[in-house]
């Protein structure tokens, strides 16, 4: 014992010195990774103030920022923004509800079926998009159901709930049980107990599952085109144009909805943070 | 009595939406994968499974090829993510969240136009190539956009957040007292990495490869953006069944092909790790 006590410091010093270095190595690597995501962002940016003279929008010609003063000259692009805008928005808000329900109750209640339910919620999250709008197709033919725009919102919804109860769900576990047994021994109801203890614990979890959700409508593509039929979204007037030619006004608006995304998590994570260190 | 339905009935809307949203079409696409018709004459219910032996002798190749681009792309995830989450988990400190908040701004830029601005970075005279080339530091001739490269690394590129984030979370969640006693036990560096760390990330990497394998197999936008008639994948196959040629039967037996070699592959891969992780993975 006493003997390899000296040895201790020793042996542990050099190995420090290393641990530096290797950790410079890979915090080296990580900034390259996260410069490789970024790339195409910039270009993105960079080309929504490019002074483009042909149709297609890949070679800098210099700056301008005609494209932001022109912002809404596609008439078709800029119903697709809004198409999506507004179906991420009431597709964000019957999904939180309905997910936030779901996760609290696989989150607070043991009951019957939940092994069975947590496999569907497994089931809707990792199958391909590509068979979810594949099969809601095959669905909408067979029934003669036109597609558009009430179409797109009911499979948004359908995918995005999922996500929403699995994070109410995981904010939901952690509560301890004896802060809504508090309450109600304090002579609270049900429903009181809901809204004044129950949710505001789990609040964070919707607000993130909501922003998530917000997330996957307004980017998703695949089922979008197999369900949209003639009402287009941003990601589909996207893709229709890299046959003829992507106007820089793209690129404009997914800088602008960028940087709002970014000022949405930006706010939310310095809340969380802030409610972190109350707690 | 009440209280044994609350659990129910808070699952009740989501539940029916699931239902007639999720369930349903999968049910149907089986139905129309057994019939034959066309659009015109109508279809007729015929339980033949010509559409499925059709579909596979035809396709097969197509098959094979998404499979063979989902692997490499799902490696290549593997091997760019986990030294990544390794990194942010052990060594970021206080800033683990500003690092993820940095791996997912891919997420802030639709999918489709983050493909898009690819195909403008490695466009032949693009940013990057034509630079390269007017400095005479590549060949002329030299391309990368419609080769496997391109879309390997395109659909690498657009599903690695989805790699990195559950491994992220396993190590995370590596009590590290377990390493230092594999330390203190003289494990080296190494192989108090193979031996401690490695296996108890193992249910992040098994979550990462599910959420990666599956779409990328799946996807049909970065071979038909980034890709040439060489790559195109079963996806886009399916794509065009519904959209150019409206043959409903064929693209639904495609479609249950291509569910079940997946559902497969996750089944064997689950095997090999065991279900528990299965379970963990589910339960997530």
């Amino acid at each position: 014992m006493t003997t390899t006590t000296p040895v201790e410091p020793v042996r542990k010093r050099p190995a420090r010195r290393r641990v530096a270095r290797r950790g410079l190595g890979l915090r080296i690597y990580t900034w390259l990774v996260i410069a490789w995501l970024v790339l195409p962002i910039g270009v993105m940016i960079a080309f929504g103030f490019n002074d483009t003279t042909s149709k297609f929008n890949f070679e800098w010609e210099g700056f301008t920022l005609k494209w932001y003063a022109d912002l809404f000259d596609h008439e078709d692009l800029t119903t697709a923004l809004i198409n999506s805008i507004t179906i991420a928005l009431a597709s964000t808000a019957i999904t939180t509800v309905l997910g936030t329900l779901v996760g609290l109750a696989l989150g607070r209640y043991a009951f019957r079926g939940k092994g069975l339910s947590n496999l569907v919620l497994f089931a809707a999250i990792s199958s391909p998009e590509l068979v979810m709008g594949a099969s809601l197709l095959s669905m909408f033919v067979t029934l003669n159901t036109p597609r558009g725009y009430g179409t797109v919102l009911v499979s948004h919804v359908m995918f995005s709930i999922a996500f929403v109860a699995m994070t109410v769900r995981a904010r939901a576990v952690g509560l301890d049980p004896s802060i809504e047994e508090a309450a109600r021994d304090l002579g609270a109801g049900p429903w009181t107990t809901f809204r004044l203890v129950t949710l505001p614990l789990v609040l964070p979890g919707v607000v993130s599952g909501a922003l998530l959700a917000f997330a996957l409508s307004i980017d998703d593509f695949i089922i979008t085109n197999f369900t949209s039929g003639s009402t287009v979204t941003f990601p589909l007037w996207v893709w229709g144009s890299t046959r003829t030619g992507t106007p820089p006004q793209v690129n404009v608006m997914g800088t602008l909805l960028f940087a709002a995304g970014v000022l949405i998590a930006v706010i939310n994570l310095v809340g969380s943070r802030r409610r972190a260190r109350r707690a | 009595m009440a209280r044994r339905l609350t659990p129910y009935l808070m699952m009740l809307p989501a539940g029916l939406w699931l239902a007639v949203f999720f369930a349903v079409p999968l049910i149907v696409m089986a139905s129309l994968s057994l019939q034959e018709g066309n659009l015109v004459d109508g279809f007729r219910q015929t339980f033949h499974w010509q559409n499925y032996t059709d579909g596979l002798s035809t396709y097969g190749d197509k098959f094979v090829r998404s499979l063979w681009y989902g692997l490499l792309a799902t490696l290549a995830c593997i091997a760019i993510a986990y030294p990544v989450a390794y990194w942010i988990a052990f060594r970021a400190g206080d800033h683990k969240s500003t690092y993820l908040f940095l791996l997912l701004l891919p997420f802030f830029v639709s999918f489709i136009l983050r493909t898009v601005s690819w195909k403008f970075v490695l466009a032949d005279n693009g940013v990057v190539l034509g630079t390269l080339k007017d400095r005479g530091l590549l060949p002329d001739d030299f391309h990368v956009l419609q080769t496997t490269f391109a879309v390997v690394a395109g659909l690498t590129y657009n599903f690695l957040p989805f790699m990195v984030l559950p491994i992220y979370v396993a190590l995370e969640r590596i009590d590290h007292r377990v390493v230092e006693a594999a330390r203190d036990l003289y494990a080296g560096r190494v192989q108090a990495f193979v031996r401690v760390v490695l296996p108890l990330s193992l249910p992040g990497v098994f979550a990462g490869v599910i959420m990666t394998f599956v779409p990328v197999s799946a996807d049909y936008v970065n071979a038909a953006v980034l890709g040439g008639p060489d790559n195109t994948m079963i996806g886009n196959v399916i794509q065009s069944e519904y959209f150019n040629n409206s043959n409903y039967p064929t693209a639904s037996a495609l479609s249950f092909t291509l569910m079940a070699i997946l559902l497969l592959g996750i089944f064997l891969y689950a095997r090999v790790l065991g279900t528990k992780d299965v379970l963990e993975a589910a339960g997530r």
